[in-house]
């Protein structure tokens, strides 16, 4: 099939599709060479980027899916059609930490942050944005959690690869880093007198 | 007290807490005074006496760490060379701790920032698929008193055996989650009913049960039914070959 009769149907595939669309899928549903498909899709998102459109093609969770720019949003959002995510911080951050941990059990996740996160997990699960993986084989068996495409989704992410970098500010090997410590550690602690007194007076300096 | 303006819920929890007393009092997050910020923090604990308990308690373990921390590093350290080098800083796991959960911090706030679908870009479908497709074919989730009282129905088909006959058997209730995973491969649907076969023995009732019961609470598959007491019918949560690709293997971060 020519390159230019593939545009527009590899368009209505994705324009019909309920939800990202893989390339696979759509080859595999017109009988097409898989990178045929590409080089559309590519001509696509060139296309959508360089015209006015209210929309643009995203790869999204492996595959591709229209939506609206985000230029856009205050106006879409008065149409009041979508029930935004709203995140607290806790599910948030156990979020990230599933999302960059995973495999990750609940106590894993507890210890990073250093609460009880039963209740958000549970949240999270119900919002289908993390999923059992399975059961890690120590002992007590625990869950393991995992995100899911839905999160992918949510977030607009191809794939888990392209999750933001974690900062560098942490990267320091766990070596360099207690060495560094040592080094610094002074053998008198100074200078702490005047904090350790009572609580109350540490602070009333601020 | 009233000096404080500081409220203890504000705070994700004790790690977070911390990183604000260190910010605050722009410390050093590697030669973090622990004595000082031990002080700080025992004072805003006591300036917050009515808290919720549960929360307390996490702030609490933490106030015992830091005190811990602080004997330690009181203790006068031995000057051998050998011994220096075998010691570690008592700072250094609250340190890494923190480092760790300030990654994390940050990084959700990224992603809080960032697009996303429903608040900041929206797509011709609903963002939540699952939910009209519901509504649609008008099928509602199957309550536990439907769900054992069609298990009875099962088990009443298949009286006790009254035989003495030993067998050496082995059902097993993953082979039977596999089992039913391929059952339901490329179906949209598969009857309740269906999936206790005729010739199926009362102790393989049970397994199917219990298999079943595992992948619901796996979230893989889920119980649906039109009207309430009407035929349960299995529904696979997502397509089960996009189950396979979902898979998260251990190295496919490249995180550690």
């Amino acid at each position: 099939m020519d390159i230019h009769d593939l545009i527009p149907l590899a368009e209505a595939l994705i324009f019909a599709a309920d939800g990202p669309i893989k390339a696979e899928r759509m080859a595999e549903a017109l009988d097409v060479p898989l990178a045929d498909i590409r080089e559309a899709i590519e001509a696509l998102e060139v296309d959508y980027a360089e015209r006015p459109r209210g929309f643009f093609l995203q790869e999204v969770a492996g595959g591709y899916q229209l939506r609206t720019r985000p230029e856009y949003a205050d106006y879409l959002r008065k149409l009041g059609r979508s029930r935004p995510f709203r995140f607290s911080r806790p599910a948030l951050e156990s979020l990230a930490i599933i999302a960059y941990r995973q495999p990750v059990t609940r106590s894993e996740i507890e210890y990073l942050r250093g609460v009880d996160s039963g209740s958000v997990l549970k949240t999270l699960l119900e919002k289908r944005l993390v999923r059992i993986l399975g059961k890690k084989d120590v002992p007590g068996k625990p869950m393991i959690y995992g995100t899911t495409r839905e999160f992918l989704e949510l977030f607009g992410l191809p794939d888990l690869s392209s999750l933001p970098t974690l900062s560098e500010f942490s990267e320091l090997a766990p070596d360099t880093e207690t060495e560094a410590l040592m080094e610094s550690l002074p053998l008198l602690v100074d200078g702490e007198e005047t904090g350790t007194q009572d609580g109350e007076a540490g602070t009333r300096d601020e | 007290m009233s000096g404080y303006d500081i409220h203890l819920e504000n705070f994700e929890g004790p790690l977070d807490l911390l990183l604000h007393l260190i910010k605050k009092n722009e410390m050093d997050i590697s030669d973090i005074p622990i004595a000082a910020i031990t002080a700080q923090y025992l004072g805003i604990l006591d300036a917050m006496k009515t808290l919720n308990l549960d929360i307390a308690g996490e702030f609490l373990l933490m106030a015992a760490t830091l005190l811990h921390i602080k004997s330690k590093m009181l203790l006068p350290r031995s000057y051998e060379d050998d011994a220096e080098e075998e010691e570690e800083d008592p700072r250094a796991e609250l340190v890494r701790r923190l480092l760790e959960y300030q990654k994390y911090k940050d990084v959700s706030e990224t992603l809080e920032a960032g697009p996303m679908l429903g608040r900041d870009l929206f797509a011709r479908a609903a963002p939540e698929p699952e939910v009209l497709e519901e509504a649609e074919t008008g099928f509602v989730a199957v309550g536990l008193f439907d769900l054992l009282a069609a298990l009875r129905d099962v088990l009443e088909e298949k009286p006790e055996e009254l035989v003495h006959e030993v067998n050496l058997e082995q059902l097993s209730v993953t082979d039977r989650i596999n089992a039913i995973l391929t059952e339901l491969q490329g179906k949209e649907s598969v009857a309740f009913l269906d999936l206790f076969s005729d010739g199926i023995r009362r102790s393989e009732v049970i397994v199917t049960f219990l298999a079943l019961l595992e992948l619901v609470k796996m979230r893989m598959v889920r119980f649906m039914q039109n009207t309430h007491h009407g035929t349960i019918w299995l529904f696979p949560s997502v397509p089960i070959d996009e189950t396979e690709e979902l898979e998260v293997g251990e190295d496919s971060l490249g995180y550690t």
